[in-house]
């Protein structure tokens, strides 16, 4: 007995992690990135989506967005449309939740109303993107079992490989592989797996910077659907942090006044 | 030339094993690019890189997504779909089709994405879910939806509500489709037999695109394992009828084998794939390569029967016929080349195949057969008097009455050229297949039952960003979409103005009144954006509309109908668009229909260059061959009226002419100049080395070559049929055709030609 203690001790000591399986690694991974990005409250970004199709034709859709950060469940997110023209001024607001289907309202402009959209839906087109909402909404632990594969190396960075597994009924997808940069516990890589288990997507997300010399947010991704040949080009132009939001920012109410 | 003729036969009895063991040996170095040979299961085979209708359906294809489906049509034994138990089961291939490899998408009634206001929020579901549960006011209220939705009604329910169907949207790669496709097709018809133990009470058929795709593949597969085969068994036993002789049939049958080797496996070399008409290539080559073997051994076995002995018999069989033998070969091969210039790859291929089968056995049947012939047992009864009686007696009576015959010939042939006009260039795709093959029949069904396999797609363009908003765009489309359904032909068209007109509506709390376009463009512009944000995974509008929100894809389905139709259909939507489009900028009805309705007639601009050409070829070769320009052209005579007379009578008879008969032509042209080629070198031969008169040197040549040409006829005659016996109607159609063409051209030759030569005899 005394010789186990001792050795789990010893184990302990030097960090070697014996009994630990691929699944509590790949959740420990998962713990310790959600833990590096917690405590920047809230976040102010302006981005740009170029969509292209098969034949390389391109479009544009101009972005602005805020979100509060909620500690214990998902974040709270405004979405304002600049651009295309015909829908500047549409504001969209989401709660995200893990595992439940999100909260989400529409203002539109045109109407001057607001609509709640029933949307057990987070795997659809995002603007008609290859992202889908499920892709850029909040990142929450519980969305997802997870399981360490190996470690690998993307463009010199260290990374762990990290499989994960959707938790939500409705979700598009079976299985993500991601490859999480050893130091800013961020990904570098998603594969995105369909229903039937092929890959559909891959994300890449590039040009990392940190902000409150904490938090280290993306600056360039890139979608690549592999079934239809169309990929999505998301840029991050601008991060704006501390701005003060407050719940109340958050509601129905704020949509209308969304500019 | 004449010195290699005679110095063939002794050279190829002294090295005959060398011969012997030298052809197996490139036969076989050639045969081995059989590996590489693959059945092509893709429509697309059949249309060339250039040929505009797939440019602008590849254009769709990349600017929205591929619609490549699988199709399960179900169909419950009560007639009633809207029940619990058929409901499951179609809840049930919704969720399965989503496993289907390469699968993009499923649509179905039970995951068709139903919208409807609930106070202030729009409600986007499913709508049919968790099915058994269902009430029975819930099965009422679904029924009536569905029924109502254009989107749905005879695309995905039949208006009856007795046939129902799922379309799963397949993306193929296009790596390996050899591999793809029958992946896909074995994965759906497994889950067809699923379905069938699952829900007895349900009949599942299966149809759509990469099911005919797949049918390519099969039917030029069943071709191969059935006609193939067959044409050997009647070849041997037809030689043997009319050699009489074990030993030479068995060596024309080994030489036809290696012939069909050597084509096939160079045609691998190359990377030519396999297709309905490639793999005809087989029955051809067996039929064609006959005839040069043919004429060597009937010459052999006529010497000694005229009591030569076997090698001087080889000698003189050999001396007698490389000429001609070559001749006739160099003009089926040119035939059969030219065939390159035709619109359908699939056709250059068979004509390749077919031209490298033909050198080879040419080259087997002047050295591997006389070699191999050298070696074994051949006995023949001598016969006292080598004439053969019943040719002479023909040639007579061809000598006799050919003033007579001059006439009749010449009446028969003008009233059959009088039909030839009747013939219509039509083509009805679908009916490539016959009704033994399961995919004509389950899409027979469909069109009979739910909706129509044809379809034309357009994508209308607006010439602007965000374009489909704007309402004017959108009443335009609208109109012309209605303007579509009003046609007899239509059964389905879907559009996105469904899908906003239905948003209006449900943004004014469901009132129908308000189920129209709407007037503002921010207003439609928005309430599309926030319709995409509720749409789950794999039903998005990225397939009908375009990334610049620009334009949009209209699917017009139509029942089954000719090529004249469809393209007659697609002028009358163009006449549409010119007089009342506005607002659409650009619209080319397209896709698979479109490209098979217009392929027919590009096919025959195509080939009448290439008959023109090969005729060109062919008659400078005959003139430069008999050293006669008279000969040379008079020699046009027998070798175009068969394709007239063949054409005329098809006329009378059928009247369509589909795809396949417009490479007809081309194709016989090379064929029946071969017996023009033997009647004339033995005329040629009779008047220059013996000096005889018009009228006997008919007689020689009908007493030294009728035989064979009778003989070789017969051959290709019956080896033709065997082709018209395929599922596959490019094959059967081409197949019955060739063989009348083939028929009238034996007629022409032994009736029309002898005294067309005596007559301008008498006339220098």
């Amino acid at each position: 007995m005394k010789g186990i203690i001792l050795l789990s001790g010893l184990l302990a000591f030097t960090g070697v992690t014996y009994a630990e399986t691929a699944e509590e690694k790949g959740l420990a991974i998962a713990v310790e990135a959600d833990k590096r990005d917690t405590g920047w409250r809230d976040q102010a970004t302006t981005m740009k989506m170029i969509l292209r199709n098969s034949q390389g034709a391109e479009s544009t859709r101009e972005i602005r967005g805020k979100t509060l950060e909620v500690k214990g469940d998902g974040d709270k997110s405004l979405t304002i449309f600049d651009t295309p023209r015909d829908v500047k001024g549409t504001a969209f607001l989401s709660f995200t939740h893990a595992l439940k289907s999100d909260e989400q309202w529409l203002y539109l402009p045109a109407l001057k109303r607001v609509k709640r959209i029933s949307s057990s839906n987070k795997s659809g087109p995002f603007m008609g993107s290859e992202f889908a909402y499920e892709d850029i909404s909040s990142q929450e632990v519980e969305k997802y079992k997870y399981k360490y594969i190996k470690d690998d190396k993307i463009n010199g960075r260290d990374t762990f490989v990290i499989e994960q597994y959707p938790q939500y009924k409705k979700s598009g997808y079976t299985r993500m592989v991601a490859w999480v940069d050893k130091e800013m516990y961020q990904p570098l890589k998603i594969e995105f797996y369909d229903r039937k288990k092929s890959l559909l997507k891959t994300l890449t997300q590039h040009d990392y910077k940190q902000y409150l010399n904490k938090y280290w947010r993306p600056g360039r991704l890139e979608m690549v659907n592999h079934q239809t040949g169309k990929s999505t080009t998301l840029l991050w132009q601008s991060y704006k942090f501390k701005n003060g939001f407050r719940k109340r920012d958050f509601d129905k109410n704020s949509l209308k006044r969304a500019r | 030339m004449s010195e290699l003729e005679s110095k063939l036969g002794p050279w190829v009895i002294k090295y005959r094993w060398i011969i012997i063991l030298l052809s197996l040996i490139l036969v076989f170095a050639a045969a081995s690019g059989g590996r590489f040979l693959v059945f092509k299961a893709d429509y697309r085979v059949f249309f060339s890189e250039d040929n505009p209708q797939l440019q602008a359906f590849d254009k769709i294809e990349k600017t929205y997504s591929r619609n490549d489906n699988v199709l399960f049509i179900l169909t419950p034994k009560d007639g009633n779909v809207f029940s619990r138990e058929t409901l499951k089961v179609v809840e049930t291939v919704t969720e399965k089709a989503w496993q289907i490899p390469y699968s993009i998408r499923v649509d179905s009634i039970s995951n068709f994405q139903h919208t409807y206001a609930e106070g202030d929020d729009l409600i986007v579901e499913d709508l049919i879910s968790d099915a058994e549960n269902l009430t029975d006011a819930d099965l009422v209220r679904i029924k009536e939806v569905a029924l109502s939705e254009p989107l749905l009604k005879q695309r995905l329910i039949s208006p009856t509500s007795h046939v129902t169907s799922v379309s799963a949207t397949i993306s193929l790669p296009n790596i390996d489709q050899t591999k793809e496709v029958p992946e896909v097709i074995s994965f759906a018809r497994k889950m067809g037999d699923e379905i069938r133990a699952l829900a007895p009470n349900v009949e599942v058929r299966i149809s759509g695109m990469v099911p005919m795709n797949n049918a390519f593949a099969e039917s030029a597969q069943g071709d191969m394992m059935n006609l193939v085969p067959l044409s050997f068994g009647v070849m041997f036993l037809m030689l043997l009828i009319l050699l009489k002789s074990v030993s030479t049939t068995l060596g024309i049958i080994l030489v036809i084998f290696l012939s069909i080797m050597t084509g096939m496996g160079l045609g691998g070399y190359i990377g030519f794939p396999l297709t309905g008409p490639s793999v005809s290539s087989m029955t051809i080559i067996l039929t064609v390569a006959i005839a040069n073997s043919v004429h060597v051994l009937t010459t052999f076995i006529h010497e000694m029967r005229s009591g030569k002995e076997k090698n001087t018999a080889i000698a003189e069989a050999l001396r007698i016929n490389l000429q001609p033998v070559f001749l006739a070969s160099t003009t089926t091969m040119i035939g059969f080349l030219t065939m390159n210039f035709s619109e359908v790859p699939p056709f250059g291929h068979l004509g390749n195949f077919v031209a490298m089968g033909v050198v080879a056995s040419f080259i087997l049947s002047v050295t591997f057969l006389p070699a191999l012939i050298s070696l074994l047992p051949v006995r023949v009864k001598v016969v006292k008097g080598e004439e053969d009686k019943q040719m002479i007696a023909l040639g007579d009576f061809v000598v006799k009455n050919q003033k007579k015959l001059m006439a009749v010939m010449g009446i028969i042939i003008v009233t059959l050229i009088i039909f030839l006009p009747k013939n219509q260039l039509n083509d009805i795709f679908v009916h490539y297949f016959d009704e033994t093959i399961q995919f004509r029949q389950d899409s027979d069904y469909i069109d009979k039952n739910l909706t129509g396999l044809y379809v034309i797609d357009y994508s209308l363009e607006s010439g602007e960003d965000s374009g489909i908003s704007n309402p004017g765009y959108l009443k335009e489309v609208e109109a012309f979409a209605n303007w579509y359904r009003e046609q007899p032909e239509t059964r389905h068209v879907n559009i996105y103005t469904e899908v906003i007109k239905r948003l209006n509506k449900n943004m004014h709390g469901d009132d129908e009144r308000w189920k129209k376009i709407p007037d503002d463009r921010n207003l439609a512009a928005q309430y599309l954006l926030m319709y995409e944000m509720s749409l789950p995974y794999g039903l998005d509008l990225n397939n009908q509309i375009d990334i610049n929100k620009s334009a949009l894809r209209m699917t017009v389905s139509i029942q089954t109908i000719s090529s004249n139709e469809i393209i007659e259909l697609g002028d009358r939507a163009k006449k549409w668009l010119a007089e009342n489009g506005k607002y659409i900028k650009v619209a080319e009805g397209t896709g698979p229909t479109m490209m098979f309705a217009n392929i027919g007639q590009r096919n025959i601009s195509s080939m009448l260059i290439a008959t023109t050409l090969a005729l060109i070829l062919i008659s400078g070769i005959l003139i430069f061959a008999f050293r006669s320009f008279k000969t040379g052209m008079i020699s046009m005579i027998p070798n175009l009226v068969p394709a007239a007379m063949g054409f005329g009578l098809w006329g009378l008879l059928v009247g369509e002419v589909g795809l396949a008969l417009s490479v007809v032509t081309t194709m016989t042209l090379g064929i029946v100049v071969d017996d023009t080629v033997h009647f004339l070198s033995k005329y040629l031969r009779a008047k220059r080395e013996h000096g005889y008169s018009a009228p006997d040197a008919v007689r020689y040549a009908f007493n030294h070559v009728g035989r064979a040409l009778l003989t070789t006829s017969i051959v290709l005659v019956v080896g033709f049929i065997v082709l018209a016996q395929s599922h596959f109607k490019m094959n059967s159609d081409m197949g019955m055709l060739t063989s009348i063409v083939i028929a009238f051209a034996l007629i022409a030759d032994f009736f029309f030609l002898p005294p067309l030569l005596m007559k301008l005899e008498k006339k220098s």
